[in-house]
């Protein structure tokens, strides 16, 4: 209990320093720039991890375990070029754009709570937003999370191709491919703090 | 001709080949006999270059797969048929784009795709049945297409995996048949089985796979009168230790 307590008087301090001394605007600043550059690629990359990462290894698992990718080889298809390949491709591209839409609610819904809850004009909200608003960030968020979505797809077909038979090794390795697609996500993330900022 | 060398491989400390050799004679039904478990699998794996040997090689009509690269490796895919035990049907295709999807990538038109795909489903007695999935059909129905999808890239070589394995006796029978009817055809088949029935019916020379290697090869009647025990202890199903032995572990 304590350390819950004593851990949360910086945030508090924080928002006290916002929401107090400093002028509102900032506000919007604050809601912008997390939002486009970390909270909005990373939360919408671990919801996905979740959802794309856990399908592709199920899919290629169970196609694994069922000989079917041995019968495309047999059929001269080559499994990363067949299956690897257009999965890491469609993450790639779709990843930023449900990333996209997320920012932009996201947005919204800061600026909803920012007027309700923090009596902010929208004016003031705007002028926050637009302040430290650089085109750049929605471009650097974006970016970010194709590659979150190439790693989330990456770690499903290795996963999913390397499943050891029966229906338990695909569950698994499922697990597996939602855990290394979120770890891929930190690592991947503090990789472009480093290279962006 | 298939000939496999000196085969080797194993899966981390459990030995499953040791030192195999055998020849496929072409234009004749070779029948691997053996228990669950002693690498008959394997060894088709390998001779498609699905898996690695450990040490030794398989030639194919005089080449070697192990050293083939990409391209060789995708034309000898186009001689050598490969039908799995479970069919390993692709789930989200029709069973007229399972069959077809060898013959797109060998770059066939789609006329002469079509006309294959309806011909090797005539093969196999199947006509009609193009448009469902797999999901739809049986078990033995989905090892008919499997069948058909090997033949139709009029392969030079079939390999079965246990075509027999879990059907009832007619649907077995009918798979036997098949299997002589694709032979007749000109088309040389390796069939892998511990179904003793179907390897007698189907069988021009049978070769019993055991601890790794063979055992012994010969005609049916050879085999039928073999006086080897451990393969007379297989022929006649009698249970005793000798049998699902691992490679290396023979009491003799
Ligand atoms: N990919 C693999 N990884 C590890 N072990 C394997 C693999 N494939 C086969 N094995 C093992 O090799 C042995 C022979 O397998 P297999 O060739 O499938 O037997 P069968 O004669 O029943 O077809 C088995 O003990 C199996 O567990
Ligand atoms: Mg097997």
């Amino acid at each position: 209990m304590r350390r819950l307590g004593v851990d949360s008087v910086p945030i508090a301090l924080f928002i006290a320093v916002f929401t107090g001394a400093v002028p509102m605007y900032f506000v919007g600043a604050l809601v912008g720039k997390t939002i486009m550059m970390e909270l909005g690629p990373v939360l919408t990359g671990m919801a996905l991890a979740g959802r794309v990462g856990a399908s592709i290894a199920a899919e290629l698992g169970t196609m694994k375990v069922t000989e079917q990718v041995d019968a495309l080889e047999t059929l001269a298809y080559d499994r990363n070029s067949y299956l690897i390949v257009p999965r890491v491709l469609a993450a790639t591209l779709m990843f930023p754009v449900v990333t996209a839409f997320a920012m932009s609610v996201g947005v919204f819904s800061g600026w909803i709570t920012a007027i309700n809850l923090l009596d902010l004009s929208s004016p003031d909200f705007l002028k926050g937003l637009k302040l430290f608003y650089r085109f750049k960030d929605i471009w650097f968020g974006l970016i970010k999370s194709a590659s979150f979505g190439a790693a989330v797809a990456l770690m499903g077909c290795l996963r999913g191709l390397d499943a050891q038979a029966g229906a338990a090794g695909v569950g698994l390795s499922t697990t597996r491919a939602v855990v290394l697609g979120c770890e891929a996500i930190l690592v991947l993330d503090a990789f472009w703090a480093l290279v962006l900022l | 001709m298939i000939r496999l060398q000196h085969l080797t491989k194993s899966f981390g400390a459990k030995q499953v080949l040791n030192g195999l050799c055998l020849e496929v004679p072409d234009g004749r039904n070779t029948v691997v006999i053996g228990g669950s478990g002693s690498g008959k699998s394997v060894t088709l794996k390998l001779i498609a270059g699905l898996l690695e040997p450990d040490a030794g090689q398989v030639e194919v009509d005089g080449e070697v797969v192990q050293t083939m690269d990409r391209s060789e490796l995708a034309a000898l895919r186009g001689r050598i048929g490969y039908v799995f035990q479970f069919a390993a049907l692709f789930d989200s295709m029709t069973v007229a784009q399972n069959i077809g999807l060898g013959l797109v990538k060998q770059g066939y038109d789609e006329a002469t795709i079509a006309r294959r795909v309806e011909e090797s489903l005539a093969v196999v007695e199947l006509s009609g049945t193009e448009d469902r999935y797999p999901a739809e059909l049986s078990g033995g129905m989905r090892k008919r297409v499997g069948i058909a999808r090997a033949i139709a890239l009029k392969p030079r070589y079939i390999l079965y995996d246990e075509p027999t394995t879990g059907l009832d006796p007619i649907t077995s029978a009918v798979m036997d048949d098949l299997m002589r009817r694709t032979r007749d055809l000109g088309v040389t088949g390796l069939v892998v089985t511990h179904d003793m029935r179907s390897a007698f019916s189907v069988g021009d020379r049978i070769a019993m796979l055991h601890c790794g290697a063979i055992r012994q090869v010969g005609t049916v009647e050879e085999i039928q009168a073999t006086d080897d025990p451990v393969v007379r202890q297989f022929i006649e199903g009698r249970p005793g230790a000798a049998l699902p032995m691992p490679a290396g572990g023979s009491p003799e």
